[in-house]
């Protein structure tokens, strides 16, 4: 399903974000990324997202080589993908419904459908209640937990998560993974990127590990060693 | 289609709403930049008008002999009016130069007596002549005083009162060219001020357009909310400029009239009504599209 190939990401100066990265992600499969800050785990999800442009190899998605993607199609490829940040990215001006609601907007969705399904997803993670507060007006776990419905709602092929948890309690943060599981549970592939140590050895998940732009472990169960 | 538009005027107008203070100062700077622009529609017509109630006042006066006979002067009078430079030629006879000058001075005594005691009418006939433009009594002239005309003619008045209408001409043409000057500065520091105001917004929202970019909005659903909330601020900024203008017009219209007779500021503004509007509200509508567009684009790309 998602395939990085030689992938080397270079920030002028002399920073190597990525070198010679290559993996592949299966569809269904849950594939957690680990590494210190630095290690490139943002780097490689920006660089599935076409947010950035690797400096050297190829990333395919569905047998598609996303560089090539032109920019007037990108906004379907994303919507291929639901992304989920560490810190949250929700449009401060709309409430959580209507954040919700913006992922079903942009792909043309019925008001009827948009309806139906935010109620459902606010249902999934349990924020029926404050549908119409703002972000602002949420705590961390809620915030991102409508993120998380945000990423969800329209159904995409693959959700990445770039550490979701890093501003959570730990109450919160196993809300959020448990949520996770979930999604996977319904057919969706994952990757989340977490430094974590408690998250990926109680996952017991497919575990990559990188260290300064390099995997060095990729592993069926993996554990948390750095 | 639809459904797109009305959400992207939705979300255009629930961010406005919801961000009070964006409004008020968008439409705000709108109005000033429209304001200077609907001022400078109003000062060109104004100033026209006292433009060519200063001209109106100038002319040329050609006196004939005093034999001349009537039907010759009305001869010359025929020739002068077919010339094309001309817009306007009066005959005054001998005896309307008598009668205009005993109205004018009946009163004064020592006047009255100068011409009783003359005892017969010591005025001559005359043309008053009054051209399109200055530049073109110098012809008007010429002919006059060509072998057809000449021998009948006793005075033009033209070399006399040449560098005065020169002057006025002159005055009146430079007032008109400062003035387009000028209007250009306004306009421009108004559009760059408004410009800026609506871009300092969009700068604002900077991280929200690369967010909703990442969730896969297209490029015009980023834009049309900004779209229409330059446009809503556009429509919003003409209202208030033609309710503005229409008190300041109505308020000003006595004393205006005072000080320049004949001059209806607020009958000249009922009357270019619908200019007027059309001129604001195309001026709000461009300014917050043209500024939305331009700020947006940069952010797009993502």
């Amino acid at each position: 399903m998602v395939k990085f190939q030689n992938i080397t990401k270079a920030y002028p100066p002399s920073t190597m974000a990525l070198d010679n990265v290559s993996f592949e992600v299966e569809p269904k499969e849950f594939v957690c990324l680990v590494g210190k800050s630095g290690a490139g785990k943002t780097t490689l999800l920006k660089l599935l997202m076409a947010e950035e442009k690797p400096t050297g190899g190829r990333i395919f998605f569905d047998n598609q080589d996303v560089q090539k993607i032109k920019p007037k199609h990108l906004p379907e490829f994303r919507r291929k993908i639901g992304a989920v940040f560490q810190d949250y990215r929700l449009l401060s001006s709309k409430t959580a419904y209507e954040n919700i609601a913006y992922a079903m907007e942009v792909i043309g969705a019925s008001d009827e459908e948009i309806v139906r399904d935010v109620a459902e997803v606010l249902d999934i993670v349990g924020l029926t209640g404050k549908a119409h507060n703002f972000p602002a007006q949420l705590s961390g776990g809620e915030r991102q937990r409508v993120a998380i419905a945000r990423a969800l709602i329209h159904r995409p092929e693959i959700i990445l998560a770039d550490e979701p948890t890093g501003n959570l309690d730990p109450y919160h943060t196993f809300d959020i993974i448990r949520l996770l599981l979930k999604i996977n549970e319904f057919g969706t592939t994952i990757i989340l990127s977490t430094h974590n140590r408690e998250i990926i050895n109680s996952l017991c998940k497919r575990t990559i590990t990188l260290h300064e732009g390099k995997i060095i472990r990729d592993e069926k169960i993996g554990r948390f060693i750095l | 289609m639809f459904v797109s538009i009305k959400r992207i005027f939705r979300s255009g107008w629930q961010g406005l709403t919801r961000d009070g203070g964006m409004i008020v100062a968008n439409i705000f700077i709108m109005v000033m930049a429209i304001s200077v622009i609907t001022s400078l529609f109003l000062f060109k017509d104004i100033s026209q008008f006292l433009i060519s109630s200063i001209q109106e006042k100038v002319d040329v006066s050609v006196y004939f002999k005093y034999e001349a006979a009537e039907e010759d002067v009305l001869k010359v009078k025929e020739a002068v009016a077919e010339i094309p430079e001309v817009k306007e030629v009066n005959y005054v006879s001998k005896e309307e130069a008598l009668k205009n000058f005993t109205e004018k001075y009946g009163d004064d005594l020592v006047l009255m007596e100068s011409l009783a005691e003359i005892g017969t009418n010591p005025f001559l006939a005359s043309l008053g002549i009054k051209a399109f433009q200055a530049q073109q009594y110098e012809a008007v002239v010429s002919l006059l005083e060509g072998p057809q005309f000449d021998p009948l003619i006793e005075k033009i008045d033209y070399y006399e009162r040449k560098p005065v209408i020169e002057s006025i001409y002159n005055l009146t043409s430079n007032f008109n060219k400062a003035g387009i000057v000028f209007s250009i500065i306004l306009v421009l520091a108004a559009v760059l001020v408004a410009f800026n105001a609506v871009r300092l917004s969009i700068y604002n929202s900077r991280e929200e357009i690369k967010i909703q970019k990442l969730v896969g909005a297209s490029n015009w659903f980023v834009r049309g909310p900004f779209l229409a909330q330059g446009v809503i601020c556009g429509f919003f900024a003409a209202i208030f400029c033609l309710l503005l203008f229409a008190l300041l017009t109505w308020g000003l219209n006595s004393k205006a009239e005072l000080l320049f007779p004949g001059l209806g500021l607020f009958t000249f503004f009922t009357g270019n009504f619908w200019m007027i509007f059309l001129i604001q509200l195309l001026t709000g509508i461009l300014l917050g599209i043209i500024s939305s567009l331009t700020a947006v684009r940069r952010y797009l790309k993502v």
